[in-house]
């Protein structure tokens, strides 16, 4: 039985528990009986609705689970409770709505859910995932739950600022412009002292990279404190513009254990003259939002390395896709993101990595089920992040990724430049040719995806550096299956 | 060493023939092309001096690669970077930016340090 009420402030709200006082008396009801199985509503725009893959325990109706998913991550607790009553109760609660097997999984649902704006705090990562990855994940009935996507509603998404620089920004203070920017993660990425790692980094960008880029795991350890690092580096990277007349930069790694330590180090980073400090995903969504606030007061670009992800974002049938952590990451504020290079060492079938990247760039994302977006996504003028593709790629590849990725991400080649046979420099000088290269062939007009082995070929004819790092790389490819594709087109490995 | 700013300064100077394709790819966007130059290329210095203005309406090559021909003959002795300029929302900057000449001698910069408290150093990139 469905009749329509009116309820302040929120519009129309679809009644779905029947009789009232059957619904709460004591005991326990099926959450489908309990208002949160909407069949056939109509999401309003304000409302934040998600999609989850959901695998019921054998005997549980997929509805029902739907129902639980919506009722866990919203008001629901296990049993009827009457202070329900006390509140505007059909409001508060989550609605699923729409149930979908996945194609061609046995067992596995597509389940949407809509969230009202109320029940969001604005401008607050942390509040959201509470209430939407928080308890729901370990919800007994369900096998297995993952969040696949999600739309936010331009209401909410307002109340974020958003990446402190931005894409367009950081190429206008950069100075850069037409062509992917380039970087390498400096290696060994533990043991090298201070100044031996701030060697690799002159060389590296002497030779012709943007960037360079401390790992995820380097802070501040036995071998090389976090001052020595930012010393050296700063050193290096100030040489480097000198000699080249570019403007170039390191990540320094400002990851710590406490807010106090995060801050004292990017405050270093911001007095020896560095236009770029990094952070950790695993520090957490609130020191991400603290961190961000302190890149928008102090000019500083803001690199994410997204450490950790692949525990919640890689099989499909549990945790959270990555698609979703880049729109948190992207309402929370980041100038940079790491988002796979399909063609590399780590994760990422292409489709699904064009899926991370279109989040970052748009403007207005529109759904593209075969790259994994469930859902149109207006950015309401939110900055754009730059896409890192970092992992195992080489100047080989350069044609895959230009083809791939476009001008507008970061390609970071450290063991493709630090170890070139002929020397750091000459490796960095290899990636900045056949980058170029290829950029050149494809404005005009060139194929590049099929003349791509060609075109650079030609090129090394003239560069020495580049004929020893293509000899050096040829055979590498990293030819695997991905785990996290889409269930909507079939889909192929790149070599 | 050569100054290394715009798109394309590790390849060998473009040629007039591979600046026009440049400026028809950058003309098929929708992008307006324009001219600058200077003869202080410090990686800080934003604001070349404009030979003209954007070339908003302008629809062929050969009208641009004049332009340049131009502005090499009354500035042989500075840097000259072609610009393309995007509008669409969400862009409203420059989408492709290189070289088109060099002066015959490279300009050079060094590093001047300043050194303070607890090693720290400021840094100023100055003309050689």
């Amino acid at each position: 039985m469905t009749k329509t009420v009116t309820s302040p402030g929120a519009g129309k709200v679809q009644r779905t528990t029947g009789n009232t006082a059957t619904r709460y008396q004591a005991g326990v009801l099926k959450y489908k009986e309990m208002g949160y199985w909407v069949p056939g509503y109509e999401p309003k725009d304000t409302d934040l609705i998600a999609v989850f893959r959901i695998t019921p325990q054998e005997g549980v109706d997929p509805e029902e689970a739907a129902a639980a998913v919506a009722g866990e991550s919203s008001t629901a607790t296990w049993t009827v409770v009457w202070t329900d009553r006390l509140t505007a109760c059909e409001n508060y609660r989550a609605k699923a709505y729409e149930v979908r097997p996945v194609p061609g999984i046995e067992g596995q649902y597509f389940a949407w859910v809509a969230y009202e704006l109320d029940l969001f705090e604005e401008g607050s990562i942390a509040n959201l995932t509470a209430s939407i990855i928080g308890n729901v994940f370990s919800f007994k009935p369900l096998k297995a739950a993952r969040l696949e996507d999600m739309r936010l509603p331009v209401a909410y998404l307002k109340t974020f600022k958003g990446p402190p620089t931005g894409i367009v920004v950081e190429r206008e203070r950069l100075d850069k412009y037409g062509r992917p920017l380039l970087g390498a993660t400096i290696k060994p990425k533990l043991g090298l002292s201070g100044k031996n790692y701030g060697r690799v980094v002159y060389e590296a960008l002497l030779g012709g990279l943007d960037f360079t880029k401390d790992d995820e795991n380097i802070n501040s350890q036995p071998f090389m404190h976090w001052r020595d690092r930012f010393l050296f580096c700063m050193e290096a990277v100030q040489k480097a513009q000198a000699a080249s007349g570019e403007v170039k930069g390191h990540y320094l790694n400002i990851t710590a254990g406490t807010m106090e330590e995060l801050y004292k180090r990017a405050e270093f980073a911001r007095d020896l003259g560095s236009c770029i400090i990094m952070v950790d995903l695993i520090i957490g969504w609130t020191a991400i939002q603290s961190i961000s606030n302190w890149a928008r007061d102090n000019d500083m670009i803001l690199h994410m390395h997204r450490a950790g992800h692949g525990t919640y974002t890689r099989q499909k049938n549990h945790g959270v896709s990555f698609r979703v952590i880049a729109k948190w990451l992207r309402l929370a504020g980041v100038d940079h993101l790491h988002t796979g290079t399909a063609v590399g060492k780590l994760e990422g079938d292409p489709m699904t990595v064009q899926g991370y990247y279109n989040v970052c760039r748009d403007s207005y994302t529109k759904q593209d089920l075969p790259r994994g977006l469930f859902f149109d996504q207006d950015w309401a003028g939110l900055r754009k992040v730059m896409p890192v593709a970092s992992g195992g790629i080489h100047a080989g590849q350069m044609h895959q990724l230009l083809d791939l990725f476009g001008d507008d991400v970061v390609l970071q080649f450290g063991g493709g430049t630090i170890g070139h046979p002929m020397g750091i420099q000459a490796g960095a000088q290899a990636n900045r040719v056949a980058l170029e290269t290829m950029v050149l062939a494809r404005n005009e007009g060139r194929d590049i995806r099929n003349e791509g082995p060609q075109i650079l070929a030609d090129a090394a004819k003239t560069c020495r550096p580049l004929e020893a790092a293509l000899t050096t790389w040829k055979d590498v490819t990293f030819n695997y299956a991905s785990t996290d594709t889409s269930d909507f087109v079939p889909t192929v490995s790149v070599a | 060493m050569r100054i290394t700013q715009g798109t394309f300064s590790f390849l060998p100077d473009l040629t007039d023939e591979q600046i026009a394709r440049q400026v028809d790819h950058a003309l098929a966007q929708g992008w307006a092309v324009s001219l600058e130059y200077t003869d202080d290329p410090h990686p800080r210095n934003v604001y070349w001096e404009m030979w003209g203005m954007p070339m908003f309406d302008l629809r062929s090559a050969t009208g641009v690669i004049e332009e340049l021909r131009e502005c090499r003959k009354a500035h042989p002795d500075c840097y000259i970077k072609l610009n393309a300029f995007d509008s669409t929302r969400g862009f409203e900057s420059m989408r492709l930016s290189f070289m088109v000449h060099r002066p015959p001698v490279e300009a050079r910069y060094k590093l001047r340090r300043e050194e303070g408290p607890a090693r720290l150093i400021r840094y100023t990139i100055e003309r050689a």
